[in-house]
């Protein structure tokens, strides 16, 4: 069963057709070559296909691509318009080292983000909390949360 | 997995009417279980109903009968509820406690109840809390609902539609989670209802229980202390890779005698 997508992703207006038992990650990389959002686990456990629907940080790998019809939808790419500009969170992750391998990298800064979305202001443990869906086999969650919290520290700067 | 028809009714009606006339359809709420068990192809459904576009499914309120919160309520709609959490603490704390926050972004109440997994932590609230449970054609019991591992007494063209929860004078829920998957290895509720106190347990057997020894101990004496005596029998709790019988019986009791203290501190 063919289903009609429209769905706003990255600010872009988008219509798609897809078929039922489409997932969104693979919608996202196969249909619209947002390749940013990787398939760790594919099965609801890594949290590396971690995108925001509607404003909320979702495991795009265990939800149907039709059940995001109507939506807005922000993946990693859409975190910046501009390829040589970086996101705060992204630029934290750098400075702090806060990435290995890098696969679990764009995962772990959308849940970042709805971390700091919840408070601006996290602390070790409630970071800690909001990343237990999200792996890192390279297991460099140290730094990850000293990124983390430089970058909710620059976000605050920004305004 | 495999293809199947999607549809995504306005209202229960609609709902309902592709549910009796499809050949093996199933509900989707959040989809934080479905999903997964379609991708294993452990189910394969013919249809899909989601459920995302009712809004009658949508609501949280409280009225004279206690908190009634709709099937499609996220983990984190009820968490950060502020109803529930002036009401019920222990409600929204335990929605806080589900999963991780991606899970809780998109599971449901309706779909947690519905699934009855036995790790899960919602049927402690649904009967340590006394709650009913309301579907397009009936209201049932709590203490009813819960029929086995993975069984509720739903039919299969049955909808929940929403929970209501009496509000306690006091309750609190504690669990023994992995570590890995969130899931209580044991979970329990204490409610203290004036002359009723409930102690519902999830994770340990098969589907959720209530502990009648402990109700009674409490209800003489609304204290840690009076549960020190009583044991919790191992014959029908689950064996597995986490934790043994008499390990889960030992849990069962002193996750019970910290809900109790977290009860006595409320007050």
């Amino acid at each position: 069963m063919s289903i009609s997508l429209s769905i706003e992703i990255n600010g872009k207006k988008q219509t798609s057709k897809v078929n039922a038992n489409v997932l969104l990650v693979d919608f996202l990389r196969d249909a619209l070559k947002l390749t940013g959002t990787h398939i760790g686990c594919d099965t609801a456990q890594c949290g590396a296909c971690t995108i925001h629907i509607n404003g909320k940080a979702i495991k795009s790998c265990n939800i149907l691509a039709a059940q995001a019809d109507g939506t807005k939808i922000t993946t990693i790419e859409g975190l910046t318009t501009d390829d040589k500009d970086m996101h705060p969170m992204q630029q934290a992750f750098k400075n702090h080292h806060g990435l290995q391998c890098g696969f679990c990298t764009p995962g772990m800064i959308m849940s970042a983000l709805q971390i700091i979305k919840n408070d601006n202001d996290p602390s070790d443990a409630s970071i800690r909390e909001g990343l237990e869906g999200n792996l890192c086999r390279c297991t460099g969650y140290h730094n990850i949360v000293e990124a983390i919290k430089a970058g909710a520290k620059a976000m605050q700067n920004k305004g | 997995m495999y293809n199947f028809a999607y549809h995504k009714p306005k209202n229960i009606t609609e709902a309902v009417n592709i549910l009796q006339n499809a050949d093996d359809a199933k509900v989707l709420a959040g989809g934080q279980t479905l999903i997964a068990t379609m991708k294993l192809r452990l189910a394969s459904p013919t249809d899909i109903v989601d459920l995302s576009d009712i809004e009658e499914l949508a609501t949280i309120s409280k009225t004279d009968k206690g908190i009634i919160i709709g099937a499609m309520k996220t983990h984190t709609q009820v968490s950060k509820s502020e109803i529930i959490q002036n009401n019920i603490p222990s409600l929204s704390y335990m929605a806080s406690q589900i999963g991780d926050q991606m899970v809780r972004n998109q599971g449901t109440i309706g779909g947690s109840v519905a699934n009855n997994d036995p790790a899960a932590d919602y049927p402690a609230a649904i009967v340590g809390l006394g709650a009913k449970i309301f579907t397009n054609s009936r209201e049932i019991r709590g203490d009813d609902f819960f029929t086995g591992m993975y069984e509720t007494c739903l039919n299969s063209e049955e909808i929940i539609v929403s929970i209501s929860f009496p509000i306690p004078i006091r309750s609190a829920y504690v669990k023994f989670k992995n570590p890995a998957s969130r899931y209580a290895i044991v979970g329990v509720m204490v409610a203290d209802y004036g002359s009723d106190v409930r102690v519902a347990v999830t994770g340990a057997g098969n589907s959720v229980f209530r502990l009648e020894k402990f109700e009674q101990a409490l209800s003489n004496d609304f204290s840690k202390d009076s549960l020190s005596k009583l044991t919790v029998p191992t014959a029908d709790l689950i064996e597995d890779m986490h934790a043994g019988a008499a390990y889960r019986a030992h849990l069962v009791k002193v996750m019970a005698q910290r809900a109790v203290s977290d009860c006595c501190s409320q007050i």
